[in-house]
């Protein structure tokens, strides 16, 4: 039976991070919440409970549009990236000797190291129509014109890839290393092949690690900015966008508070399907 | 004028604090990123003694917020798109201003822009820097002859080799003389008009995009004409690329201005004052004019005595006269205007 000493001990560990995400989540979101029920009357905010701004989101297209655009946006480089960074962490995890695995995950991650806005505009300048990829397949004789890839779906898709690739290697790297050699080994003795192995045995013990890499994928992207407004070129608008569009001028807050709790409706679904699979716990 | 650029170079508060650190008093200021070089504030922080915090800020609605959210007496100074003031006046946020202390006289009379600056005939703010959003071009790529009639700007002939200054006031207002419609009368039945040219100069556009992307773009030969681009765009890379340059179709462009203003309840509203009669002298002027974020006309026609010929010369000094007889204020919508147009800007982006 727990005494109050233990109670007292218990809570005093909890109330910090209850504090925290009181005072860094709960409240802002509430304050956001309210904020999407006001409404912008001229240039001035009327505090109500108006579901104007959601009504707002539902009538016009290109809001709309810029919630296809995200979600699609997402779900490419969330799946590109698990295929270039599940090979990744496999080699490091089990092709790369021990002594050289941390090396090898310094230099994954190396990336991470330098300013995502600098990343994003060298990645402008190596995608552009005189720029490296370009110059490369032109002296090489592949094209005989620039192929236009800065600028376009394309371009962002390879910025944000570029930086999830890195941060699903970490999570399923960190998921297989753990995995016992005795798996495949059993797997291997009952006459399985690699690919059976594989298929049957590895990859279900790392869906944890490739959901929750997924997951944080999924969150970072559909919410960023920076990547699409500097490679995208506004070829297409994403839903941050849009909400920078909002508030740069006109100030308005409450749509685009509405937006960004829609946005954060489409996180909690994308939650609730991963939920099952997800071990944030393990990064 | 949205300064994007602000947000992908500079953090959103910067300190310069080259002044001592026995200061014996401390500046606010909320500006544009062309305040925040150092060769521009460093000699007012040495001659008064004082450190000047200063913050950018991207578009007058995130500056309007702060204020807001701010306590009186936690800003000094506002620097604000000049068709923006009467904005910051109607939310309380400008304190009435002393011109009889700063050289009205000497500011290019096209620019003075009273029915902005000043208010049931009281004066918030004053014109400190202008400039146009017209059409910047690499003069080694494109036909010269074409950039002189916004009919050709953004012909088939240019497709794919365009980028669009990604604010829609100016550009929208570029759209709106480009099909005879004057900046000052854009009303909501001229949107679809100019929603037509909008989509016109989209269809033929590379990019969307803002200072840096748009510079970037232009630099690097990614496309050859930013349309809505002038001298801020093209100036800072005259002296390497003289070949990206800009200039003003015949019928016409956009011009934009900045004011600055003393924050309602400032704390050191005098010291505010001496920060505007500073920005506002030759010298402060030939300093604002070329910062390194980006150049721009001084309002104060003085400044030509400091400005070194080559300088004059980028910012095309002699022509100023044509220029300003040639070019329209961008346009000021009122708040439903705004919205529509800021809607069709949307929409058009993403067709």
């Amino acid at each position: 039976m727990r005494t109050h000493d233990q109670s007292v001990r218990g809570w005093s560990f909890v109330t910090p991070a209850l504090l925290w995400t009181l005072a860094f989540f709960v409240v802002p979101f509430l304050v956001m919440g309210a904020m999407s029920l006001a409404t912008l009357e001229g240039r001035t905010l009327i505090w109500g409970l108006s579901l104007a701004n959601y009504a707002e989101i539902a009538e016009k297209a290109y809001i709309w549009r810029a919630f296809f655009v995200s979600l699609e946006i997402t779900l490419i480089v969330t799946v590109v990236s698990i295929l270039l960074a599940y090979p990744l962490a496999w080699i490091i995890a089990f092709r790369v000797p021990p002594k050289w695995q941390r090396l090898a995950l310094l230099l994954a991650v190396l990336p991470f190291w330098t300013s995502y806005v600098v990343r994003s505009y060298a990645w402008l300048l190596v995608l552009a129509r005189e720029g490296a990829i370009n110059q490369a397949m032109l002296g090489l004789g592949l094209i005989s014109e620039p192929l236009t890839l800065a600028n376009t779906r394309f371009a962002t898709v390879t910025g944000f890839v570029h930086f999830f690739v890195m941060l699903l290697t970490l999570t399923i790297y960190a998921n297989l290393i753990q995995l016992s050699p005795n798996y495949r080994r059993a797997a291997m003795d009952l006459g399985a092949s690699a690919f059976q192995t594989f298929r049957h045995v590895i990859l279900p013990l790392t869906l944890p690690g490739v959901v929750t890499g997924a997951f944080l994928t999924f969150v970072l992207c559909i919410g960023d900015y920076v990547t699409p407004q500097i490679l995208g070129g506004n070829s297409e608008l994403t839903v941050p966008q849009v909400i920078m569009v909002q508030l740069g001028r006109r100030a308005d807050f409450p749509l685009a508070s509405a937006l960004a709790i829609a946005l954060m409706a489409i996180v909690t679904l994308a939650y609730l399907a991963s939920a099952r699979w997800l071990r944030l716990d393990r990064l | 004028m949205t300064r994007l650029s602000a947000l992908f170079l500079t953090t959103s508060a910067i300190s310069l604090s080259a002044g001592s650190v026995f200061a014996e008093g401390e500046l606010n200021a909320l500006v544009w990123c062309d305040h925040t070089d150092p060769a521009l504030i460093e000699p007012f922080e040495a001659e008064h003694n004082v450190k000047v915090n200063l913050r950018e800020y991207e578009g007058t609605g995130a500056a309007l917020a702060l204020l807001e959210q701010s306590r009186p007496g936690d800003w000094d100074v506002l620097v604000i798109d000049g068709i923006d003031v009467f904005r910051a006046v109607e939310a309380d946020m400008l304190a009435p201003l002393d011109t009889t202390q700063l050289p009205m006289s000497d500011i290019f009379p096209e620019v003075v822009m009273d029915e902005n600056n000043t208010i049931d005939g009281v004066t918030y703010a004053v014109t400190e820097k202008f400039g146009y959003n017209t059409i910047s071009y690499n003069s080694a790529k494109v036909d010269e002859a074409d950039m002189q009639s916004l009919a050709t700007v953004w012909s088939e002939k240019y497709d794919g080799r365009i980028s669009i200054y990604d604010y829609y006031l100016p550009v929208m207002g570029l759209a709106a003389i480009a099909g005879d419609i004057a900046t000052a009368d854009i009303g909501s039945g001229d949107l679809e008009p100019i929603g037509e040219i909008l989509t016109t100069m989209r269809s033929r556009a590379a990019s969307v995009a803002g200072v840096v992307a748009a510079q970037t773009a232009l630099a690097t030969g990614e496309v050859d004409i930013v349309v809505g681009g002038g001298e801020w765009l093209t100036a800072v890379l005259a002296e390497e690329q003289p070949e990206l340059t800009w200039t003003i179709p015949q019928e016409g462009a956009v011009r934009w201005a900045q004011s600055i203003g003393i924050v309602e309840g400032s704390a050191n509203p005098d010291l505010a004052l001496e920060f505007i009669k500073y920005i506002m002298s030759p010298e402060g002027q030939s300093r604002l004019a070329t910062s390194s974020c980006f150049w721009g006309m001084p309002a104060n026609s003085m400044a030509g005595d400091v400005l070194t010929d080559a300088q004059k010369e980028t910012l095309r000094w002699d022509s100023q006269t044509d220029y300003l007889g040639l070019t329209q204020l961008y346009p000021a919508p009122d708040a439903d205007l705004d919205i529509e147009m800021q809607d069709l800007w949307l929409e058009t982006l993403q067709q």
